[in-house]
């Protein structure tokens, strides 16, 4: 993974712009000591690191807004981040970029029950809001699994999901407005409290894109009442092509549920083996599908998603009956990462989307993949969305196993958008995808949504190096190229 | 004015038609069936580009809750379809129209407050750029981070960035049955007061309206027009045994009065949905003086076989399909119809604010966060005011004339107004696409 070729000029102009940078945030809030940079070296993807060049830590929007006008001025890089939990290394900092960090930005600003929102700082983390919100039986709906330690803001950045995403959506469904700032400083508020913001819906491309726009300063959320109840069923097939039929049956009969969570054989041993959680060991794949609601509704679909399954060649139902049983149903699933971590020194974690149609051809391939590789994978899978989440197995101390893991990895998210789906379903591309995007996407296509940041970020100081493979000069991107008269104009119909 | 209406029938021949206005320094109003022509302002331009004949399903599956259609497909065919399989575009859009209208004008019905919007349903697109370029964004799945999410920007931009080619929109499944609570005489603060406890409740409210003194009464549902008075409405929907359960639970908790049954209740929120207590959204050209939809081309005749071009004769939009229809005059004083954007609970307190100099008729959807108030022409400063800064007040109905010298859509704080002017300038620098349509120079 290449990163853009550090500008030494940039570098060379070290003290100065720590110097610009402390005239706006005073004291510990600009960090240039090489063993406390080293906290922000890497975030959740940590086969990449680097030292930023410098880091500061704003805590008014103010200070953000004079830091990005300075970084324009100067031309200097800025790398935005939250808790650091990416997994697809959006927050890798830039050995000539300053790293932005928004950890200061903690404040539950106000809980609006009548409008049914929340307006929090950036650095509120997203179990946070739920908790601040859970005595009036509110919570908000995204939940990634990340979400005792990532903040609100990062999770607009990456457009986060969740396992309740296919019923409750991402958070791009979930948010009303946000305080953002551009490169050049300026402060824009998209949306606010009212459902439809007018204009271009910008906070839905701010939504996801990953650092690259602008910094979120405040964002306004949708709180939902609770769900009344929720019961789960844990189902076992004898293959992953029944279990896939189940999934599309339970849709097609009309049930979006809660979570829908599928696993294959070495996920469920794993998991198993490390909490206990009662799984079946003679199924090939397992899924637990979680329904919530008003007790009448949930009570009602049990029964059907239950003989649902067993048209569908079951071979194990289970249904809870009361909450210790549901939670001992997902404890499995929610303990599956680190319980393929005891199993093997390191694992990589994929995030590719699927037709859900291509599930068993994509697992035929992905076990032939594995073969030739040499390393193992277990699957876990939003089952209701086709949302993938490969577990590779290797060990980093092993000469070339990381490198094999990373190609293994690149043919998976490959293969998924060769059957119609997509390189990320939550994660995003970070530095981890940015080379596939080519897979993905035309030169047309990406140079269109390069054109879009140029109306954010002229100068290309935003977070470059990630989504991205390839930079362009916005000037470059703009030019028009029309040819009078070459045109096969006589061929379109006119009235 | 002569319109010279340019047809594609190939993706190809679109970015033909828009390279060739770029390269003659011509703009184009972008049309998919031509019924939305009176929303937004008027577009003056010499030539359309009619996308009716970029047509039909590209694939339809419904386990996949995913289905993709050309740009023009008619929301008459597309609805049917869903409709087979028990599914539906959740957001409740109208039913007239294409698809590429649909997502380009941002539409969405009162299930927006549960269900989302256009923008929330729109997975992926394809289109031709204002640089006469073929671009794709989005995916064909429901679940998709990569890359920036340019279906959403493209609904609600009423194509003044992309003539679209194909669509991806995520369709769910239909509720098997629905019942509606009316509630009786409430005023403004007590009916969104209700309404708010509604959503509050965990009963999976999809509907939260409230229709003040003399507006229900031009109902077709005979409880709303025998209330005599002021109704609120609280809508569930979902598998039968749960909404029986939830509307005996929400009946008791709100002391409603009346439950609508399935079929009245679908005809109510139709209603709602059109706007039809107030003469409805007249999606064609305003209160008739507009253009209206373009007609289908006429068959070119042996004679003119040299000279394709053809007068485009403009023709009455079609009658709405209103409760009473009493908005039908064509005279300077017919109440222009605005959508207003607002905190739900501040609804009733800027309607207020607006009656102190206006005289209005408002009702409320989106348990109070969607105001439709028909005002006298010329109170665009009044009710603008009278919103602020916590939302934003639309002009939806009103002659060509008039939305072309009103801000239609409320102009954006100065540095959003240049972000704008940017993001349109990243897609469409020459301004070829809808000019105008959005705002005044953009």
């Amino acid at each position: 993974m290449k990163m853009p070729v550090p500008d030494s000029g940039v570098i060379a102009r070290r003290r100065a712009i720590v110097e610009a940078l402390r005239a706006i945030v005073p004291g510990e809030g600009v960090i240039v000591d090489e063993a406390e940079l080293r906290a922000y070296e890497c975030d959740g993807l940590t086969a990449y690191r680097q030292l930023p060049l410098v880091a500061v830590l704003p805590s008014t929007v103010d200070q953000v807004s004079r830091i990005l006008k300075t970084c324009q001025e100067m031309g200097v890089k800025v790398v935005p981040r939250g808790a650091g939990t990416s997994l697809s290394g959006g927050a890798l900092p830039l050995a000539d970029g300053v790293l932005l960090g928004m950890g200061k930005f903690k404040r539950i600003l106000d809980i609006d029950y009548a409008n049914r929102c929340a307006v929090v700082q950036p650095g509120v983390t997203n179990l946070g809001i739920s908790n601040a919100v859970a005595g009036e039986g509110f919570y908000y709906a995204p939940d990634p699994s990340s979400q005792i330690a990532c903040t609100i803001g990062g999770n607009v950045a990456e457009n986060s999901g969740g396992v309740h995403c296919l019923k409750y959506g991402l958070t791009t469904n979930n948010l009303l407005g946000v305080e953002l700032v551009l490169m050049d400083g300026t402060i824009v508020r998209l949306g606010g409290k009212h459902l439809e913001a007018g204009g271009y819906d910008l906070l839905g491309i701010v939504t996801g894109s990953e650092g690259l726009l602008g910094i979120v300063t405040e964002v306004t959320v949708r709180i939902l009442r609770k769900p009344a109840t929720a019961r789960a069923v844990l189902i076992g097939f004898p293959s992953s092509e029944q279990g896939g039929d189940c999934v599309a049956a339970i849709i097609a009969a009309g049930i979006i549920p809660g979570g829908m969570e599928m696993m294959d054989r070495p996920a469920i041993h794993a998991a198993e083996a490390f909490v206990h959680a009662g799984y079946p060991l003679d199924v090939e794949a397992l899924l637990i599908v979680e329904l919530d609601g008003p007790a009448a509704e949930v009570d009602h679909l049990i029964g059907r998603v239950a003989a649902i399954a067993a048209d569908k060649g079951a071979v194990c139902t289970r249904v809870s009956n009361s909450e210790e049983e549901r939670l001992a149903f997902w404890a499995g699933r929610k303990a599956a990462f680190p319980a393929v971590g005891r199993i093997s020194p390191d694992y990589y974690c994929m995030d590719g989307t699927i037709p859900r149609k291509a599930l068993p051809q994509v697992l035929t391939r992905m076990t032939e993949l594995s073969a030739r590789y040499g390393l193992r994978v277990a699957n876990v899978f939003h089952a209701g969305d086709g949302n993938l989440h490969p577990l590779i197995l290797y060990d980093a101390n092993q000469p070339g196993e990381l490198e094999r893991a990373e190609s293994f990895g690149n043919d998976i998210l490959r293969l998924c958008v060769e059957v119609g789906g997509v390189l990320t379903g939550e994660h995003g591309v970070g530095v981890e995808k940015r080379d596939l995007m080519t897979d993905q996407f035309d030169a047309a296509d990406l140079e269109q949504q390069q054109r879009l940041k140029c109306a954010f970020d002229p100068d290309g100081l935003l977070n470059p190096g990630k989504v991205f493979p390839t930079l362009h000069r916005c000037a470059e991107l703009g030019r028009l190229h029309v040819h009078q008269g070459e045109l096969r104009f006589p061929d379109i119909p006119r009235f | 004015m002569t319109i010279t209406t340019l047809k594609p029938d190939t993706d190809a021949q679109l970015a033909d038609a828009v390279r060739w206005a770029l390269s003659a320094g011509e703009s184009l109003e972008v049309l998919g069936s031509g019924s939305r022509r009176g929303l937004g302002r008027p577009v003056r331009t010499t030539h359309a580009l009619d996308l009716s004949a970029l047509s039909g399903i590209v694939a339809y599956e419904p386990e996949e809750l995913v289905l993709t259609a050309r740009a023009g497909t008619p929301m008459a065919l597309i609805l049917p379809l869903l409709a087979e399989r028990a599914q539906h575009l959740a957001f409740e859009p109208p039913e007239g129209g294409t698809l590429g209208g649909v997502i380009a004008c941002g539409l969405a019905g009162p299930r927006r407050i549960s269900a989302g919007s256009a923008r929330d349903h729109a997975l992926g697109m394809a289109g031709v750029s204002g640089r006469g370029e073929a671009y794709k964004g989005g995916g064909k799945v429901v679940k998709n981070v990569t890359g920036y999410d340019l279906p959403k920007l493209m609904a609600g931009s009423f194509g003044t960035l992309t003539a679209f080619t194909e669509l991806t929109v995520k369709v769910l499944p239909a509720p098997e049955d629905t019942a509606t609570l009316l509630l009786f005489g409430l005023d403004d603060v007590a009916a969104v007061g209700v309404l708010d406890r509604a959503l509050r409740s965990p009963y999976d409210v999809s509907g939260a309206a409230h229709l003040p003194d003399g507006l229900a009464a031009r109902s077709t549902v005979s409880a709303l027009a025998r209330a005599g008075g002021a109704v609120t409405l609280v809508r569930l929907e979902g598998f039968g045994p749960s909404v029986a359960a939830r509307v005996a639970a929400l009946r008791e908790e709100l002391r409603a009065d009346v439950v609508l049954d399935a079929p009245e209740s679908r005809a109510v929120w139709r209603e709602i949905r059109d706007v039809g207590c107030l003469g409805g959204v007249g999606d064609g050209g305003g209160s008739g003086a507009g253009p209206g939809p373009l007609p289908n081309p006429p068959p070119p005749s042996a004679g003119e076989g040299a000279d394709l071009y053809a007068r485009l004769t403009p023709s009455p939009a079609p009658a709405g399909e209103g409760w009473g229809g009493g908005q039908g005059g064509q005279g300077g004083d017919t109440p222009h119809l605005w959508k207003l954007s607002v905190p739900p609970a501040s609804g009733p307190s800027v309607v207020a604010a607006i009656r102190r100099t206006l005289a209005v008729e408002a009702f409320y959807d989106w348990g109070g966060g969607l105001v439709w108030l028909t005002a006298p022409p010329d109170s665009v400063a009044a009710i603008r005011r009278a919103v602020g800064a916590q939302g934003h007040a639309t002009l939806i109905r009103a002659p060509d004339e008039v939305r072309a010298v009103t801000a239609v859509f409320q102009p954006p704080p100065d540095p959003l107004m240049a972000l704008t002017r940017r993001v349109k300038d990243s897609f469409d620098p020459k301004g070829v696409l809808n000019p105008g349509r959005l705002y005044a120079g953009v």
